[in-house]
């Protein structure tokens, strides 16, 4: 019954966002933009630590390079927007096939580190690229900007329903991949590696596909951001607080290894952000202190201790056997 | 009379620290094997051996006709072994029946059926009524039927038993012997370390006693256990001193 009550709470929630533009102003366009996109990224950063137990420090680099890759692709290569979203995904994620085959070699805390000493270095090269600013960045221009729509608003609404459709591609595909029979793989493997390659589960392939898939998406994401912003820094597409930090924080004290915890983390974020802004250092103290605290009590996060609590689940996953 | 496992000449050494040294056996299709002896004599070790959670320092292992020496685990499940682990390793996020579908999915060749699969191995291992509960909340006698269970739900060839009776009761111990009697029946090879000594006897028709890693032992169970060396290995004590 409550079960039934938050998937129509989420119902209404998907028809509300769906026709946002009808309600809300530009600014909050705007604000629900972000909250779409820090979504998609909380989605993909839960897939990868939550399921393959792989704790990146690192999603920085794919924000980074689809973003360098989406402007790449528009500005020097004259590629039309719709076009190049797909296509700077697809090469992060086949960026991400080398760059795992090195981070792999890496386990636990090596492997933190070493997604973070790669997204450096993918930093370092984004800088040095002259034709794309190096250093001090490059913007967009306003006639590849102007493709999408000719008014400042119709811009708005194009870019809100990107960010809507990542989203919804984010949490749906999370829930598609759960529910599939690889699902039931990444769950194991999530409960207990060990286990989980004693029945036949090939846990190498599946942590790597799990690796390119959520690198992909997380680029899709970052040209997303980037096309929206319509300028690109090394330092503001590769930035470790912004992209990891803030994302880590969202999936940590929403519960993490559940759907439904990054969509409870991204809303307490920025509810969060919305009251405390103005608070200046005191504000991302008091984030850190949550997540310490979130951590110290259950470590499951407010939906992983809801869950367990009173059984809810808003995006069943399970399987029962019928009696 | 097949061969389904042969090991020759495993060794594995961690550092200076020799676990399994030059560990040579057969074991026949259909076989109920036990294994014995002090604690860290390498009981587990050779589990992670055959089970492929170790690769060999040096040695030949052959299942089911094919080198498989340096297959990993999981592929080697998917040829036919399973295994429990001594300290159980249930996926405490999903149901009992959850639990089994991954090993049914993915096990041996996976089933066409997971669901049908899973349910009749719940059935023999009568945790039916337990199907829809959450792994995590199990007995301890539970859990150790689900090990069994979830390593039954790969539909192996050969069965590893890593001290699956241990901390169970007398009448406990004495349901799980019955249900290894069936496995066993069904065709399945076993290979099981125990420390229940009664119960491994119940069971097993031959049995090999492992030292520092060695092989020291290997035969019929009840010729095994009357050698003095053995006795003195396994209890501690010399054979004579006890007399």
């Amino acid at each position: 019954m409550a079960n039934r009550i938050l998937q129509a709470l989420l119902a209404l929630t998907i028809l509300a966002l769906a026709l946002a533009p009808l309600w809300a102003g530009r600014a909050d366009l705007r604000l629900l933009m972000e909250v779409l996109a820090y979504l998609a990224l909380a989605q993909m950063w839960n897939l990868l630590a939550g399921y393959t137990g792989l704790i990146s420090v690192g999603q920085q680099a794919w924000v980074g390079l689809g973003g360098y890759l989406f402007f790449a692709l528009t500005i020097l290569g004259g590629v039309p927007v719709f076009a190049a979203f797909p296509l700077a995904a697809l090469l992060t994620a086949v960026l991400a096939v080398p760059t795992g085959w090195v981070a792999f070699r890496l386990q636990g805390a090596y492997f933190a580190i070493g997604t973070w000493v790669i997204a450096e270095v993918y930093r370092l090269v984004a800088a040095q690229v002259g034709a794309l600013g190096g250093g001090s960045g490059i913007s967009l221009p306003v006639a590849v900007a102007k493709s999408i729509a000719e008014t400042r608003m119709g811009r708005e609404y194009v870019m809100y329903y990107i960010a809507f459709a990542l989203a919804v591609i984010a949490v749906a595909g999370v829930w598609l991949i759960l529910r599939s029979r690889w699902g039931l793989a990444l769950t194991a493997i999530r409960d207990s590696e060990v286990a989980a390659e004693s029945v036949g589960v090939n846990t190498m392939r599946s942590k790597f596909l799990i690796y390119v898939i959520t690198a992909g998406l997380t680029g899709l994401t970052g040209a997303f951001l980037f096309f929206q912003k319509l300028r690109i820094t090394p330092d503001a597409a590769f930035s470790v607080n912004d992209w990891t930090a803030f994302v880590i924080f969202i999936v940590v004290i929403g519960g993490i290894g559940t759907i439904e915890g990054p969509i409870i983390g991204t809303i307490l974020f920025f509810a969060l952000r919305e009251v405390a802004a103005d608070w200046g250092t005191w504000y991302l103290m008091g984030l850190g202190a949550l997540a310490i605290a979130v951590m110290l009590i259950d470590k499951r996060g407010l939906w992983g201790a809801i869950h367990a609590r009173w059984g809810l689940s808003i995006l069943p996953v399970s399987r029962n056997l019928p009696d | 009379m097949t061969v389904l496992l042969e090991l020759k000449g495993v060794n594995k050494s961690f550092g200076a620290l020799r676990v399994a040294q030059d560990v040579t056996f057969d074991l026949p299709e259909g076989q109920a094997l036990g294994v014995i002896g002090p604690n860290g004599a390498g009981k587990s070790t050779l589990f992670n051996l055959i089970g492929g959670a170790l690769p060999p320092s040096s040695g030949q292992i052959a299942f089911d006709g094919h080198d498989v020496t340096r297959t990993p685990a999981s592929a080697r499940c998917r040829a036919g072994v399973a295994r429990s682990f001594q300290i159980p390793h249930p996926f405490v996020g999903m149901s009992v029946f959850e639990n089994l579908l991954v090993a049914s999915s993915f096990g041996e060749s996976g089933h066409t059926d997971p669901e049908a699969a899973a349910a009749h191995i719940l059935d023999i291992t009568g945790l039916r009524h337990r199907a829809n509960r959450h792994a995590g909340s199990l007995t301890l006698l539970e859990r150790k039927r689900l090990e069994l269970s979830r390593a039954l739900a790969t539909g192996p060839k050969l069965l590893l038993l890593d001290e699956i009776a241990g901390g169970l009761t007398e009448g406990e111990c004495h349901d799980l012997v019955a249900t290894i009697k069936d496995v066993q029946s069904t065709g399945v090879s076993i290979i099981w370390i125990e420390h229940i000594v009664h119960a491994l006897m119940a069971v097993v028709d031959r049995l090999i006693v492992i030292d520092f890693g060695r092989i020291v032992a290997d035969g019929d169970p009840a010729t095994v256990m009357a050698q003095p060396e053995v006795q003195e290995i396994y209890m501690g004590i010399s054979v004579e001193d006890a007399a």
